[in-house]
């Protein structure tokens, strides 16, 4: 049996029950009460969402890798929730959280799970391959690490053009062995770009825990160093805490073009994917020594609560009405039609999508 | 004989493997603790011990590279890909330094590598996840492919693999894991370059490799029922060495030829293929020769549209009859 990930996690990162030291920080003090509802609204609909999917994907309705994000919310819920019309994102695989954080629906996420039209890829991606491009969210990446160098692009397009913007790159802690993400820390140091890594530890990458994989320097984030980039470690229970740090590195970003590595300390609480059946490489007592102490929707229930900006009636609403969409998005997926065999050609080159005069190739570009 | 899985069988080459020779190490993620992504490198590390089977981080680049390398000094490793699609991360590793080091070294030195893992489409994990570069890289002198389709071959040419001393990418399909069929007991290799008639026939060579080849004795199987049709189905085994007698001596007999892969069609495995058969056996051929491949666009993710993407037995069948009306 593999040491526990909680060992890896620096002591100081463990949120100590009760408050969080950061609710005081002025990006959450200047939330405003409906804010702060929203903000626990969205973290309680990705949760819903994710243990609606587990049922379908238990009905075979699913089918393929199944990566869910139950756990992890405080993660895309801190960091996106700060972010403006010139801030983009982009993740690995595991990607439902921040894809319902951007403000993408129930309904178009549920429905690219069965393959359906009405997906938001229509079908053609499923669950590691979303995309919402209009809503600054760029993938959905199916190859770890691929991702890193793509987000150091859009970062790169964001200073090109002149705005004051940045882009958000997660990964997990096992993508961090990547070659790609090295080179790109190197570019985004180099070239002094607007990118925020943000490693989402979770503490095993599949079966393997983070100290079997990884050769670092008492943390992954501060690998940064050796790029000379700024980092920060961050616990990802606490959704304030979140939100005060990668706060700062946003501020970098934006005023100075600089980029950070952010490692957020996180944990999932399923298998690696629907297909891991998570028995051999951590022990139930880790999963429920994190569910029961950490959960990070939870604390911000109980941080709301406590700060009187919830009520449990209205806590018990929010959670009602979330459940209830996620089952009418799991209709909404169940009676949708499928793409049909014409669609498979479609959208692989522009030009056959946009046939005229615009047109500049000639010849055969989808074969028989 | 033992009827063993096509997962089993591979599992019985590596070890034989390991036990014959000391040199052997299994590599790859998740491998030993784990016991394999797909289970099929399962109990080696109990058996073995770590130093034989270990556990790599998500680096391809660096792991495959370093198992280059560690082959160049006389190392047999095996590195297991979780799917053949993250070989893209590594592929100035697969292709410019373990395909061309024998050659620009002017044969000084060899480079006993074996890369397997799957690279198969059909799974419902959309178009990253399901490539098949068998053709790709195969198209690169010095570089050998196969793709076994049953538990036997699985297991001879894995072998046959270890104990190659050129780099020896063996590509495998998750579909057919679980896939049983009748093992021998005593030791035996499938010789690289060396296809199989998997079935006998008269009428009409289908020429697959891979779960194609399953693919195509299904709709062989209608042929005969429903219409009457002898068919005899070739299977590559190897893409590169690519067996051309067997393929030939087969068309001669026939006189008519289907090619069955489960790439896209453009630069795929049957285009050689194809261009083998009309450039040394023209004049035997009565009907043009058909293909059928997977339809020519990135994996589709919804699992309907993906198997008719695919070739399957009806699109087979189709097509067959096709070259034989
Ligand atoms: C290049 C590449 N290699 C391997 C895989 C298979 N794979 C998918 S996720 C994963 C583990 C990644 O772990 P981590 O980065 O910690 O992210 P987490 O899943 O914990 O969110 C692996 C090995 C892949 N998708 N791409
Ligand atoms: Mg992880």
């Amino acid at each position: 049996m593999a040491k526990p990930a909680v060992l890896t996690h620096p002591e100081s990162l463990k949120r100590p029950a009760g408050p969080s030291e950061y609710a005081k920080n002025p990006v959450n003090a200047s939330m405003s009460k409906a804010d702060k509802i929203a903000l626990y609204t969205k973290m309680a609909r990705i949760r819903h969402f994710e243990q609606r999917c587990i049922r379908i994907y238990q009905q075979g309705k699913i089918g393929g890798f199944l990566h869910l994000y139950v756990g992890q919310e405080a993660v895309a819920a801190g960091t996106i929730s700060l972010l403006g019309k010139h801030d983009h994102i982009i993740t690995g695989y595991r990607d439902h959280g921040h894809g319902l954080m951007v403000g993408m629906g129930m309904n178009e996420c549920m429905a690219e799970l069965t393959g359906r039209v009405t997906g938001c890829s229509q079908g053609k991606g499923g669950s590691m391959h979303y995309f919402a491009p209009d809503k600054n969210y760029w993938g959905g990446h199916g190859i770890v690490g691929g991702q890193a160098p793509l987000g150091t692009g859009l970062a790169y397009a964001v200073k090109y053009m002149g705005l004051k913007g940045s882009c958000l790159v997660y990964m997990g802690d096992g993508a961090v062995n990547q070659g790609a993400v090295h080179e790109a820390y190197n570019l985004a140091s180099l070239w002094d770009l607007p990118v925020i890594f943000v490693v989402e530890n979770n503490g095993y990458s599949m079966g393997t825990s983070q100290e079997r994989s990884t050769a670092h320097p008492g943390c992954l984030a501060k690998r940064a160093e050796g790029y000379n980039m700024a980092w920060d470690v961050i616990n990802g229970h606490d959704v304030y805490e979140v939100r005060a740090k990668t706060a700062i590195a946003l501020k970098r970003a934006h005023e100075e073009s600089k980029p950070t590595v952010l490692e957020i300390f996180t944990y999932r609480y399923f298998g690696h994917s629907m297909a891991d059946p998570d028995k051999t490489y951590r022990d139930k007592e880790e999963i429920k020594e994190y569910r029961e102490k950490k959960d990070p929707v939870l604390a911000f229930e109980q941080e709301l609560l406590s700060e009187k900006v919830l009520t449990p009636e209205l806590s018990l609403k929010i959670n009602e009405a979330a459940m209830a969409e996620a089952d009418k998005a799991a209709l909404f997926a169940d009676e949708s039609p499928d793409p049909t065999v014409a669609d498979i050609t479609k959208h692989i080159y522009w030009e056959e999508d946009n046939r005229g005069p615009k047109t500049t190739s000639r010849g055969t570009i989808i074969f028989e | 004989m033992a009827v063993i899985s096509y997962r089993e069988a591979l599992r019985a080459a590596m070890r034989e493997e390991l036990k014959r020779d000391d040199k052997v190490v299994i590599m790859g993620e998740e491998v030993a603790q784990f016991n394999g992504a797909y289970k099929v490198t399962e109990g080696l590390l109990k058996e073995f011990g770590p130093k034989r089977i270990v556990d790599t981080p998500i680096s391809e680049a660096g792991f495959i590279g370093l198992g280059i390398g560690a082959s160049m000094l006389g190392i047999r490793p095996v590195m297991e890909l979780m799917f053949w699609s993250f070989s893209y991360v590594a592929f100035d590793q697969i292709v410019n330094n373990a395909g061309n080091i024998r050659y620009m070294s002017g044969g000084l030195i060899n480079c006993p590598i074996v890369i397997r893992g799957p690279a198969n489409g059909g799974t419902n994990v959309g178009a990253t996840h399901s490539h098949t570069p068998e053709a790709i890289l195969a198209s690169h002198p010095g570089i050998k492919v196969v793709c076994p389709a049953t538990p036997y071959d699985a297991k001879g040419l894995m072998k046959a693999a270890i104990r190659d001393n050129d780099p020896v990418y063996v590509m495998e399909n998750t579909i057919l894991y679980n896939d049983k069929g009748e093992v021998p007991d005593e030791d035996y290799i499938v010789p690289l370059g060396v296809a199989d008639v998997k079935r006998v026939g008269t009428d009409l060579t289908i020429v697959a490799h891979g779960r194609a080849v399953i693919t195509s004795l299904k709709a062989a199987e209608i042929l005969e029922k429903e219409h009457g049709v002898s068919v005899e189905v070739v299977d590559l085994r190897s893409i590169r060495p690519l067996d051309e007698e067997t393929i030939l001596a087969s068309v001669r007999k026939t006189h008519r030829a289907l090619l069955v892969e489960e790439n896209k069609p453009f630069c795929g495995v049957d285009a050689q293929v194809a261009y083998l058969i009309q450039s040394k056996a023209f004049d035997e051929l009565d009907a043009p020769i058909h293909r059928v491949s997977s339809i020519d666009a990135p994996q589709i993710y919804c699992k309907r549209m993906e198997d008719l993407q695919m070739p399957n037995v009806e699109r087979v069948v189709a097509e067959a009859l096709k070259v034989l009306a």
